[in-house]
């Protein structure tokens, strides 16, 4: 059962690889993967918030009585996500403004709150430290993939939101405008996990 | 008894490191949100309604403090090479949350110059809608003497459609934009005067 220090950080890569694996957080990958600027944003906030309610869970898990450990988990991952909040509308307002309330949800999206409780409550610092870095690498990956899949099909670009978009078609391309609605992030979603699960049966 | 202590001492060491960090984490990025949000929301809002002003509204500002303490920002409009309209942010409870007005005053005869929404978080499609001009080109030329009211209260601002509270809320924050306006209408219009001389 026993894992290395480097499985712990490589599983959230593939194995357990968020949200795909782990079928956990999927609002905000369906709701922020219009644009792969965007994705990308959210996979790091994700990642930040990560790393340190993990770290913090597991460093005060011999204090945190097991009967309020939900309500301790939640400010913990609270806090984070508040800094995250206050530095991207100081330093990157466009990513804040395009993300808007998917960033305060992150408080009550699965992945912290799930890794804090199954993961780093039981851990040492090190290993939780690992599994919030890889876990959060994993979903950024995977937003980031889906983000991209969908800005290029669905508005034919590719880095929109920032100084240098690439049009990736000419221009006679014809949005395929399902793809950057809901159902197409559905749909999307679907078809990648059917590629992962083709790739890993063999 | 001994845990039930335990638990609250913990959670409450827990709550209270964390508000102390994220207080010195506010502090740190006040000033680049307060720049970010003059760029990103309120300038577009300023420059709308005080359109036809020959300087930058937003460059030309001003604060002042009202009988509660609160800093409110003034921005002027020089138009026809006077002060003429001053435009400041009040907040009123709408249907999700605060909507934020930039209320945009003639300061040489008292009417309102216009209106625009900066922030809210208001029903995407319903209350939204206050953003749009249909709803704020109404708020144009009145003096401001009277409160506003929405119609059904035996107001005449036309609420929105399916968005009563929405319409209710920017009604509020007029109110309040009134109230600090009539507040503090002598030193707003001398800060004014004195823009211009820059």
């Amino acid at each position: 059962m026993a894992k290395t220090l480097t499985q712990e950080f490589t599983k959230g890569l593939w194995n357990e690889i968020p949200p795909f694996r782990l079928v956990l957080g999927l609002c905000p990958t369906l709701a922020v993967t219009k644009s792969f600027y965007n994705a990308l944003g959210m996979g790091l906030a994700l990642t930040f918030v990560l790393v340190g309610s993990n770290v913090l869970v597991s460093m005060l898990r011999k204090i945190i009585p097991a009967e309020v450990r939900i309500a301790c988990f939640i400010i913990l991952v609270a806090t984070f996500v508040i800094l995250v909040e206050l530095f991207t509308q100081a330093y990157t307002y466009g990513l804040y403004q395009q993300l808007g309330i998917f960033i305060p949800l992150i408080v009550v999206n699965c992945i912290p709150l799930g890794r804090a409780e199954a993961f780093a409550y039981k851990q040492g610092v090190g290993r939780s430290f690992l599994d919030g870095l890889g876990m959060g690498i994993g979903y950024t990956l995977s937003l980031s993939v889906l983000g991209a899949f969908r800005e290029i099909f669905g508005a034919g670009t590719f880095l929109g939101g920032t100084p240098n978009v690439i049009k990736v078609f000419g221009p006679e391309f014809q949005p395929f405008q399902f793809m950057v609605e809901a159902p197409g992030a559905f749909v999307c979603l679907g078809l990648m996990l059917c590629v992962m699960n083709m790739l890993g049966k063999k | 008894m001994r845990d039930l202590i335990k638990m609250i001492v913990v959670i409450t060491a827990i709550a209270a490191v964390s508000g102390g960090f994220l207080a010195g984490a506010r502090d740190m990025t006040k000033a680049n949100i307060e720049k970010n949000k003059l760029n990103f929301v309120q300038g577009p809002a300023i420059r709308k309604i005080l359109e036809g002003a020959s300087n930058d509204p937003v460059e030309s500002r001003f604060k002042l403090k009202n009988k509660d303490g609160q800093e409110i920002t003034f921005f002027v409009g020089v138009m026809d090479g006077k002060p003429k309209a001053v435009a400041f942010e009040t907040f009123g409870r709408g249907f999700g949350g605060d909507i934020g007005v930039m209320f945009a005053v003639d300061i040489t005869n008292d009417s309102l110059v216009g209106i625009g929404v900066t922030t809210h978080s208001e029903t995407p499609g319903l209350g939204s809608r206050a953003k749009d001009d249909s709803f704020t080109k109404g708020w144009k030329g009145d003096a401001i003497a009277q409160d506003f009211k929405v119609k059904q209260e035996g107001g005449d601002v036309d609420a929105i459609t399916g968005a009563t509270v929405t319409s209710k809320g920017v009604c509020l924050a007029a109110n309040a934009a009134k109230k600090i306006y009539k507040e503090l209408e002598a030193d707003i219009e001398k800060n004014a005067q004195s823009i211009s001389i820059k």
